[in-house]
């Protein structure tokens, strides 16, 4: 099973309840971060990191000894990621999305392909809990094609949880897409609902079945409870602002770490998950 | 005119509140919410739209099956497995290259744009605002930021204001980068936590790469001062200038629950005096 762990709104609490969930199941877990920009998970699971990969995307590289001008790679290219200026070639590798539309339309198969770099990924492992996560290389702007590869380490033998980045676009899509269940993780104010209502609307539009876990949920107003109840989203767990939890997140502490009594808690909420999806 | 864009890394820093508390404050100055993926300054803004637009960016193929030989010479070349057995494209698979469109023999597919978000022009009680959205579940976030910051620049200088205040979206990718290009200044809101800490250090190494100057404020600084320090530390020796701390207030929360800045809620509350300390800071230094 793939449960994917998302928010809308970012700082809600996504990477405390995927990591809290990921130690307190004695089944075999992996844990994906797929917040690529900003993964934080491997500062709380603390795992032992055993490899590293980079990971890359195809770039066009033109032989200018082969090349007539003909300006062929810069029609066909969407991105104007290559173009055709005065007696050169230029690719814009950094804008260039990998689609080989130049390569392929060259009359004088002069461009051939090398490599830029997304990022890395690292996997890892804590006590039989499987670790990896994408790191996306400063500077780079497309995140979804190393996410996905992130998501080539799900195996079907476990239980796979992702912890998803903020937002409801295509890094997000990327990250929910073909998982059992989505974890959508809010607070109570009218920010964490509005982009609840958002990510609901993106996991609809990929038809799966959703929870809610609302986090400091004695901090803002009713209103996501009533938007659940109106939309017949389950709302799964409750947790209450406690500042012990907010100090020992701080430190990268988990909740079951710093109050062991919650290990309980995140263990029924994944059999209400098992019950909703399987 | 000077343009100061608020970024913070992690999510849920308090970018938005910071940045409603300055709207408070500023004079003359139009506003942006540059995070068009999850916009939530209009929800303190209240904005009164003035103008409405379709915000039209990237293609999508699509395939007439009448036309369509079934050659699979589209399926051979797409390298993102969009197109299915029974030459469907998968919308969301579609990376808009066009390659299947330009190359088909049959011209059985179309490559029509898309209109993926909406962008406005707004009055509100602050001044004028420029705000967008993003349709759910689309791309071109990058696209739209930029797009959404220009109109935010001419609006300031069709109105002769001299501060556009912009709103940027978390991460490091790509909306973020396409909110720092021709930034006066990027101001960092972080918070004392280790993730808070070890996205901090990634965002400011992007405004490094894109040679924006940053400053830093350190939200809820009381959480953890420990770690509140240990961020200033770091910002020390990036020459990040450091704009002040701001604590844990949860008139914060109270305020965003009524639609109000910090500033309107309860002016004498210790959130809003540190948030004009660093406004006051701020606008000396940039």
């Amino acid at each position: 099973m793939i449960i994917s762990i998302a928010s809308g709104k970012g700082g809600t609490g996504k990477t405390t309840v995927a990591t809290n969930l990921a130690v307190s199941l004695e089944s075999k877990v992996q844990i994906l971060d797929c917040d690529v920009e900003e993964p934080n998970a491997h500062l709380f699971i603390k795992p032992h990191m055993e490899e590293t990969r980079t990971i890359t995307t195809p770039v066009p590289e033109v032989d200018m000894e082969k090349c007539n001008l003909c300006g062929k790679c810069g029609e066909i290219c969407q991105f104007r990621a290559i173009l055709v200026i005065g007696e050169t070639v230029l690719p814009f590798v950094e804008m260039c999305h990998s689609c080989g539309g130049c390569m392929e339309v060259c009359p004088e198969k002069a461009i051939t392909e090398t490599t830029r770099e997304l990022g890395r990924i690292e996997k890892g492992h804590r006590n039989g809990l499987e670790f990896i996560h994408g790191k996306l290389r400063i500077g780079e702007a497309m995140s979804p094609p190393l996410i996905k590869s992130v998501r080539q380490y799900t195996r079907s033998d476990m239980l796979t949880i992702i912890d998803a980045p903020p937002g409801t676009s295509c890094p997000v899509i990327a990250s929910m897409k073909g998982a059992d269940f989505v974890l959508l993780v809010t607070e109570p104010t009218p920010f964490g609902l509005h982009d609840l209502k958002l990510a609901v609307g993106a996991v609809r539009i990929l038809g799966i079945p959703c929870g809610l876990v609302i986090n400091r949920s004695d901090m803002g107003d009713n209103r996501v409870l009533d938007y659940a109840k109106k939309e017949s989203v389950p709302v799964l767990m409750e947790i209450p602002f406690d500042r012990k939890i907010a100090e020992a997140y701080s430190r990268g502490d988990m909740i079951v770490e710093a109050m062991p009594e919650w290990k309980e808690k995140f263990v029924q909420l994944y059999h209400d998950i098992d019950r909703i999806a399987g | 005119m000077k343009e100061l864009v608020i970024i913070s890394g992690k999510g849920g820093t308090g970018k938005t509140s910071v940045i409603s508390a300055f709207a408070s404050l500023a004079e003359s100055k139009v506003l942006c919410d540059a995070d068009v993926d999850a916009a939530d300054l209009h929800l303190i803004m209240a904005p009164e739209i003035k103008e409405r637009h379709d915000f039209d960016s990237g293609n999508t193929a699509k395939i007439d099956v009448g036309k369509c030989t079934q050659c699979d010479l589209c399926r051979d070349l797409c390298r993102w497995d969009a197109i299915s057995e029974d030459y469907v494209v998968d919308e969301m698979e579609c990376e808009g290259c066009g390659v299947c469109y330009y190359f088909c023999p049959e011209k059985a597919i179309a490559f029509p744009i898309n209109t993926c978000g909406e962008w406005f022009i707004s009055d509100t009680r602050f001044g004028p605002m420029a705000h967008a959205r993003l349709g759910l579940a689309e791309e071109n976030s990058g696209k739209l930021v930029s797009l959404i910051r220009k109109e935010g620049r001419e609006l300031a200088e069709k109105k002769n204001l001299d501060l556009l205040l912009t709103d940027g979206p978390p991460g490091v990718g790509c909306p973020v980068i396409a909110s720092l290009g021709g930034a006066s200044a990027v101001l960092i809101v972080a918070e004392p936590t280790v993730s808070g800490k070890h996205d901090m250090e990634r965002v400011s190494e992007l405004a490094a790469f894109f040679k924006v100057p940053a400053m830093l404020c350190v939200n809820k600084f009381d959480l953890n001062p420990e770690m509140g320090e240990a961020i200033e530390a770091f910002a020390k020796e990036k020459n990040i200038k450091i704009m002040g701390r701001v604590p844990f207030d949860p008139g914060f929360t109270y305020a965003m629950v009524e639609g109000k800045t910090i500033v309107e809620f309860d002016e004498q509350g210790q959130g809003s005096r540190a948030v004009k300390s660093i406004w006051e800071k701020l606008t000396g230094s940039f």
